[in-house]
């Protein structure tokens, strides 16, 4: 029966990663028509310039990685900036081998705390984070103002961040094997299947018997480890770990997920999404750059474009009683 | 249950907040140096009346349900724009202060329109037209610069008396002006603003549709509550008020600045505001007026901060490196208690929302 295949082969698309992925060619299209123009090559096309972009694209692929986790579940962690920062000074600050456990376990340990006051004591996530992310600025002036500690990253640090294998840049094979890690966990595992469940009805959930506290810490505290891990890759990759290092990254990872498709409610997306979602807001941001726009231009476009992204296929039901 | 008690129990949050806010600012204002003036509650009125009005623009979306993150945005917008429009002669200034407040109706509507008719979440579309917003402020002023006419910032940033004193609209000397003349401006503007804009609008059908609304939508569908015009207007009304925020921020400081980073601040401490001022997140309760208390509890605690004793027991709390951990710690508090449901609900199913 032809009907069904049809319709099976709709299905079959994602319509995010269709118009997501769509939208990266029309950039990279309009980026070289632009260098064509102007430069006279095709610079954006080349492998070089493509994996660099891959390269700085790891950064924002780790940490909205960890946002989706805890947007699929139906909460969001507005503490990334500063845990990233306050991770990797502090190991920065401890320096030696153990700098990168260090920056880690501040990761989780601010993962479990906001797991804790969202999960247990049931403060709404947003306003949590918030709260958790100004207090951990605090907390970094503190330890720096009154001494400047080491910020000079450690040697496995840059190895990480700048090194690369067979012509592949570090930071990309960790956010792959990072990718595949999460989108194992959140397709094949227990865990996993309970992050959707809970973002759809965490009631349900709870009366099946899942301990949905536990899971909203496990997801807070992968959140915010993976930001850690953000962090650190950031401060090897500027062979240097400062203030507020971590800003530019909240909005953009929330706008990575919710552009890949996942449901900013809680309990649907799919983490190739995030991956696509990811890739376009750096080469949306890097061709802009290229072609010389100014900040305004580019802040107006980057909102521009999330805007007809969510209208193209974010768009929740009619209200119908 | 009688009224009263009906009453208390509707509005236990901004009690609580306005109860907060009398002790820490009576704290303040005793170890203050010069103690309790006039000075003292001009110069605090002016620290908090742009995080009002932003506040307040918050409040209007938070009780539908909703949430604004571009109120910071917006109020960055109008502020780049006062610092060039509000200048020259009277009706030079008038016509910009009109242009400031269109700017303000006009991003809150066009948040609205692609919320409502666009179908899709406040807190993603918010995102994107902050970026919008804060890329205009930069069209409008790269630099941080311009200026704001000097008589009307004298005026607004002071006591009533200057204000016959520096227009010469009406003699300042007879008797029953004397009671008056002390308040400071701010606290004028806010209570024209609360009395011609906030309780007209909290009475109308159109705001107590947004309460249904964050109530429970499908049950306001049902009872006829006309959801888009609602929300339509909450928006839109709320942008209003990002102006203000970004005008009065502007004459304030006598100049525009379009920082990302401002606005951002000015955003998340907004929220933390409503939260305090007890306005649920969840939507279909509280109002401005917790929420200006709201904003006074995180003011005061600032002000709190600079009076400390540097040699008294307290006196770590003086040292200006410490000050940013308490303000996040003293803030993380405040929300935990005023908004945690663990406290609050009895049934163990009712917390899962």
């Amino acid at each position: 029966m032809p009907v069904p295949k049809m319709s099976n082969l709709r299905n079959s698309i994602d319509r995010p990663l269709l118009f997501a992925g769509l939208f990266i060619i029309a950039i990279l299209v309009v980026g070289t028509v632009y260098t064509l123009i102007f430069e006279g090559n095709a610079a954006l096309l080349s492998p070089t310039y493509l994996i660099l972009q891959l390269k700085v694209a790891s950064f924002l692929g780790i940490v909205a990685a960890g946002m989706m986790i805890v947007v699929l579940l139906g909460h969001i962690d507005l503490s990334v900036p500063w845990t990233m920062t306050a991770s990797a000074m502090l190991a920065a600050a401890v320096g030696g081998p153990f700098a990168i456990p260090i920056g880690l376990g501040v990761g989780l340990a601010i993962g479990l705390f906001n797991g804790i006051g969202v999960a247990y004591l049931r403060v709404p996530s947003m306003i949590f984070t918030l709260g958790v992310n100004v207090m951990l600025r605090g907390f970094m002036v503190m330890l720096t103002g009154g001494f400047s500690p080491s910020s000079v990253p450690t040697d496995a640090m840059l190895w990480l961040a700048k090194g690369e294998i067979i012509g592949i840049p570090n930071p990309v094979i960790v956010w792959a094997l990072i990718s595949l890690a999460v989108a194992f966990m959140l397709r094949r595992m227990p865990l996993g299947r309970y992050i959707y469940a809970i973002g759809n009805r965490e009631a349900a959930v709870y009366l099946s018997g899942v301990n949905t506290r536990l899971v909203v810490v496990a997801s807070f505290a992968l959140c915010s480890t993976l930001a850690a891990f953000a962090g650190i890759l950031l401060a090897g990759y500027s062979s240097k770990a400062f203030q507020a290092m971590g800003d530019p990254y909240l909005l953009p990872s929330i706008a990575a997920v919710v552009i890949g498709g996942t449901n900013i409610l809680g309990g649907a997306g799919r983490y190739a999404g995030t991956v696509v979602g990811t890739i376009l807001i750096v080469l949306l941001q890097s061709v802009l750059s290229v072609m010389q726009m100014p900040e305004a231009g580019r802040q107006i476009i980057y909102g521009v474009v999330i805007v007809i992204m969510l209208l193209a296929y974010g768009r929740g039901q009619r209200l119908r009683v | 249950m009688s009224n009263f008690r009906l009453w208390i129990s509707h509005n236990t949050g901004a009690l609580i907040a306005v109860v907060l806010f009398l002790v820490l600012y009576i704290f303040y204002s005793s170890l203050h140096p010069r103690g309790f003036t006039t000075d003292l509650l001009v110069q605090n009125s002016n620290e908090a009346l742009a995080l009002i009005f932003v506040s307040i623009a918050q409040t209007l979306v938070v009780i539908l349900g909703g949430i604004d993150l571009s109120v910071g945005s917006l109020m960055t917008l109008v502020n780049a724009v006062a610092s060039e429009v509000v200048i020259g002669t009277g009706p030079e200034i008038v016509l910009g202060i009109v242009i400031c407040l269109a700017i303000g109706l006009a991003g809150g509507l066009m948040n609205g329109v692609i919320i409502v008719y666009g179908r899709l979440q406040p807190i993603v579309v918010t995102l994107a037209t902050g970026a919008i917003f804060t890329g205009l402020a930069l069209l409008v002023r790269p630099t941080p610069g311009g200026e704001v006419d000097g008589d009307l910032s004298w005026v607004a940033t002071n006591a009533l008396s200057e204000l016959p004193a520096t227009y010469g609209w009406w003699d300042s000397d007879p008797g029953w002006f004397n009671l008056v003349s002390g308040i400071p401006m701010p606290i004028v503007i806010l209570l024209l603003v609360i009395l011609l804009v906030w309780i007209p609008y909290r009475n109308s059908e159109l705001g107590r549709g947004g309460y249904a609304i964050g109530s429970n939508e499908a049950a306001a569908y049902m009872s006829g509550v006309r959801i888009n015009r609602s929300k339509l207007a909450a928006y839109t009304l709320s942008g209003m008020f990002a102006g203000l925020a970004g005008l009065y921020f502007a004459i304030q400081t006598g100049s525009g600045n379009a920082d990302p980073i401002q606005a951002g601040t000015y955003t998340l401490n907004s929220i933390a505001a409503v939260v305090i001022g007890g306005t649920s997140l969840f939507g279909g309760s509280g109002g401005a007026i917790g929420t200006i208390f709201g904003v006074m509890v995180l003011r005061s605690i600032t002000f709190c901060f600079r009076v400390v004793d540097t040699d008294s027991a307290v006196g770590f709390l003086a040292n200006p490196l410490l000050q940013p951990m308490f303000e996040g710690l003293i803030l993380v508090i405040a929300v935990t208690l005023g908004a945690a449901r663990a406290f609050s609900v009895k049934n163990r199913l009712n917390m899962f929302r």
